[in-house]
């Protein structure tokens, strides 16, 4: 653990004081999305798909309706269809079109889960037999699950109107394929005619789910006048808001959006599912409605991220100079159109200073639950295939993996193939770091192998409201809207604390509902303690001069005479030493007298987000008996900008490796023929449980990002891209064995281990 | 069918409840006595956030039956605290920053007490193999078993 990353220039940032809403959290009292009841509240069920692919012929509800307790039902035909329209969610587009079947099947089911109808009743058990009265008549369809099979020209369709968009001339026929993207920088025919080494592999990965602990559930509440409250676990309540007004064709002014406490989150909870089916529920029913999901629906009908096969091909020159890198990625987008094929292209080499890329990717359904955004969407797997050919480069080339990687690395003013120019970046920095660490210098044991991998992600900003009380007392109250998942309240109490200059304690901050705060985009793209500090600085500073004009009068000099420093509201110029020196907190008590409540808020378009690269270095090792891979150490390095709260920068580079492992070693979804899952539960969808792993050390290396007033990048997302080609590259090492799937299964290891020996 | 009357003893308080046969306990906990700090995760006994101690040994609260409760003692996340004072393993994982979305923290601070009441001195591994029951997906464990060991040792001085 580094004691503080930089010296003390300042005295909160950089600290590593505890959690405001830590005590909650460690005794049971913080309420979290199931944790929430009302008064006279039903309980709501959804009847879901038990085929992966069928047309709905009709739907009877009457039978169910009859039961005893039972006070609504809603299907397809209580949700208005929507117009094809793309709008932004989080890294991700939607289309609301998709929206409103996606959380109730229209016209066909499109995969085993697909909702089709919902139950609101007084009790769960009443609830559950409902769901079983209601007859649904279905004409089954074949089914596609593997995306290269979806791409073939007869296979099932899923949309009959999707005609492949990206391609010229347009297609004349329907197929599975939604779209073709691609990015290009020079020339890679040209590029690769220079090289002198060229490696082209090819490299599947299986859909995997973001695996939050706590299922989605929520709590809707509709009153006869149409206004309506709405308590729900998401990353981001106001998204919530509009996509609920629009499926539901409400005014956004009628919806009140409170997030609970979020059991995890990942990019899952950023879009809808439950919410607008409790609405319409409540509104039918005229009573609360709660709804929670079980985990089993959680994987059968949540998004994972998708699966892909990717094919990455390299040329360099002897001296581990890379002159042409080219990439061809295909997506698995679930049932509907929009996997993060796009982020995937444009992050696939961006870690490298190149002059010739060509990256094309394709978007395709198949009868899966529509995948969502998963952390860094797209980059793990993109920069999975490419770091691994990377280190084959390394390898072939007998050049040390992490010099290659020096030699090719995107510094400030490297031009990105997917278009921008990069400000101060940190890549350089964590590649010197991992090569000085004790980690790659200690010797290794038997059967095991070290691998490292770079990874890389965008970061966002965006809408951003923060508001800031000055209490009567000289306490604050600061609200935000970006919910807290992994310790913001405490980077923000800081930030704040830091320019108020009053004690962290002093500093009580919540989140927000969606009418008591203005306008803020999700947590997610690594945004949160970017842009939510942003404004937190923007509405302490408005504080300070409403502090200062408050002094100002009450000394009648001018507000420029007033200055504050050290925590201190002072006299200056020619008033110096004229008037006793106030606190905040002097100024708070007499704010009532002065002009009423001082309040700062922060309102903004946070701009200037910058991306964040990290390295990581994987030892495994691997049972020669049994094909199992274990990790024996591991280290997370990357560029935090400026870390706020050490602990919890630390835990992300923790988390995002640890599901980097499992994504590498154990996770994926499993389907038989007839296109169902197989493994809807954490005994068979097995994450990283404390006895698979090691300690995860960290380093953080710190950039500053110059557009943030603390030098804040972004740093949840980019510690999931490194570790699978991390692990790849260490078990290369350890059976002398490249692999190019996922994931690394010990029968998978196993078998490539004796076909070895055999051959 | 009528519902079944249930006294227990839930963090020394005596309860009564009355539940249907198929209601776990952990439902009992939460939709009966209002004690929602047990998570449901799962309901299938793999993830560890309802854990509670049954007459001292560790369960998950999602594979008992609230009638099988009848006549026993319970502890829950909402006993471990004394008044204001925190148990040593909820400090530790404060100072250790040994969460971040907390959804699973109730069921790992229970499992880590019933751990520290057999073995006040275990090692990391055994710190691992005894938390594997309990998922947590947000912090990789590091900072979980750190904040365990670090509380074990505290409470070894103090004892």
């Amino acid at each position: 653990m580094q004691e503080r990353v930089k010296g003390p220039k300042y005295n909160i940032i950089g600290t590593r004081p505890i959690r405001p809403d830590g005590v909650d959290k460690v005794t049971g009292r913080a309420k979290f999305g199931a944790d929430h009841r009302v008064a006279g509240q039903l309980i709501g069920k959804v009847l879901r798909s038990p085929h992966p692919h069928a047309r709905i012929r009709s739907i009877d509800v009457s039978a169910a309706l009859k039961l005893p307790g039972v006070k609504a039902v809603v299907t397809r035909d209580d949700f208005k269809d929507q117009a094809s329209e793309f709008v932004p969610a989080g890294e991700m587009l939607i289309n609301y079109r998709d929206v409103v079947r996606n959380i109730m099947a229209r016209e066909k089911a499109l995969f085993e889960g697909h909702p089709v109808a919902a139950v609101a009743a007084t009790t769960d058990a009443i609830a559950r037999a409902a769901l079983k009265l209601i007859k649904v008549d279905y004409e089954i369809l074949p089914h596609v699950i593997d995306p290269v099979e979806a791409m073939k020209p007869d296979a099932p369709l899923l949309d009959e109107e999707m005609f492949t968009a990206g391609v010229t001339p347009p297609p004349t026929k329907p197929s599975n394929v939604a779209k073709r993207v691609e990015f290009t920088l020079g020339d890679v025919d040209k590029g690769f005619k220079d090289a002198e080494v060229v490696i082209e592999r090819e490299f599947n990965t299986k859909p995997v789910h973001q695996g939050y602990i706590e299922p989605h559930a929520c709590v809707a509440s509709v009153s006869e006048d149409g206004s309506a409250e709405l308590w729900t676990t998401t990353q981001g309540h106001w998204i919530v808001r509009a996509h609920c007004a629009r499926l539901l064709g409400w005014d956004i002014t009628k919806l009140r959006v409170t997030s609970s406490e979020i059991g995890g989150g990942f990019g899952g909870k950023t879009v809808v599912y439950l919410e607008p089916v409790a609405l319409a529920l409540s509104k039918k029913a005229h009573r609360p409605v709660k709804m929670v999901m079980s985990r089993e629906e959680v994987f059968r009908a949540s998004g994972p991220t998708s699966g892909a096969n990717v094919r990455v091909k390299i040329g360099a020159r002897k001296d581990g100079r890379i002159v042409a890198a080219e990439a061809v990625l295909k997506f698995q987008a679930g049932c509907f159109q929009g996997s993060p094929v796009q982020p995937a292209c444009m992050c696939a080499f961006a870690p490298y200073d190149l002059e010739n890329v060509k990256v094309v990717g394709y978007d395709i359904l198949s009868n899966r639950p529509k995948v969502a955004a998963y952390r860094a969407p797209g980059g793990p797997i993109a920069e999975y295939a490419v770091e691994s050919v990377v280190d084959e480069l390394a390898e072939t080339l007998k050049i040390d993996p992490i010099e290659l990687r020096l030699k090719n690395a995107a510094k400030e003013g490297t031009k990105a193939a997917y278009g921008p120019k990069f400000g101060p970046v940190g890549l350089i920095q964590c590649l010197e770091a991992a090569k000085e660490s004790a980690h790659w210098k200690a010797p290794l044991g038997k059967n095991q192998g070290r691998g490292v991998a770079a990874g890389f992600w965008f970061n966002i900003g965006g809408e951003t409201t923060v508001n800031l009380q000055l209490n009567e007392d000289g306490t604050v109250t600061l609200m935000a809207g970006t919910p807290d998942i992994g310790g913001l309240r405490a980077s923000l109490a800081m930030m704040a604390a830091e320019e108020l200059k009053i004690p962290y304690e002093k500093v009580r901050p919540i989140i927000a509902d969606t009418a008591s705060l203005g306008y803020n985009f999700l947590t997610g793209g690594s945004r949160s303690t970017f842009s939510s500090g942003m404004a937190t600085v923007e509405a302490a500073r408005s504080i300070i001069k409403q502090a200062c004009g408050r002094a100002a009068k009450l000394w009648e000099i001018p507000e420029e005479a007033v200055t504050f420093e050290d925590g201190m509201f002072r006299p200056a110029g020619e008033n110096a030493g004229k008037f006793q020196p106030m606190s905040l907190a002097d100024i708070a008590k007499v704010a009532g007298k002065t002009g009423g409540s001082i309040v700062g808020v922060g309102a903004i378009s946070a701009q200037g987000a910058a991306p964040s690269f990290g390295v990581h270095i994987a030892d495994t090792e691997v049972d020669p008996e049994t094909g199992k891979v274990s990790v024996v150490r591991y280290t997370a390095i990357q560029d935090a900008g400026r870390a706020i709260h050490p602990s919890y920068v630390e835990g992300q580079f923790q988390g995002g490796a640890a599901q980097g492992i499992g994504w590498a070693l154990n996770e994926e979804y499993i389907y038989g023929p007839d296109g169902k899952l197989q493994n809807p539960g954490f005994l068979d969808y097995r994450i990283p449980v404390a006895s698979d792993l090691p300690m995860i050390d960290t380093i953080i290396v710190e950039v500053p990002n110059p557009r943030h007033p603390y030098g804040v990048r972004g740093i949840g997302e980019t510690p999931i891209c490194p570790p699978m080609a991390a692990i790849n590259n260490a078990v290369r090492k350890a059976i002398g064995i490249r692999m190019f799937e996922l994931p690394l299964s010990p029968p998978k290891v196993l078998k490539a281990i004796k076909s070895a020996k055999k051959a | 069918m009528a519902k079944h009357h249930v006294s227990a003893i839930v963090n020394n308080d005596p309860v009564e409840f009355l539940c249907d046969t198929e209601q776990t306990l952990l439902d009992c906990l939460r939709d009966e006595l209002n004690l929602t700090g047990s998570k449901e995760g799962c309901g299938s006994g793999d993830c560890g956030a309802c854990s509670v101690l049954l007459d001292g040994r560790l369960v998950c609260s999602c594979l008992v039956l609230g009638v099988e409760a009848n006549g026993k003692n319970i502890e829950t996340i909402e006993g471990m605290a004394t008044g204001d004072k925190l148990h040593p393993l909820q400090q530790k994982f404060l100072e250790h920053a040994a969460l971040q979305c907390g959804i699973c923290t109730p069921g790992v601070l229970v499992a880590a007490k019933a751990l520290l009441a057999k073995n006040p001195n275990p090692t990391e591994t055994e710190t691992r193999y005894w938390l594997a029951g309990n998922l947590c997906r947000c912090t990789g464990y590091d900072k979980i078993i750190r904040a365990v060991l670090d509380a074990a040792a505290e409470m070894r001085k103090g004892a």
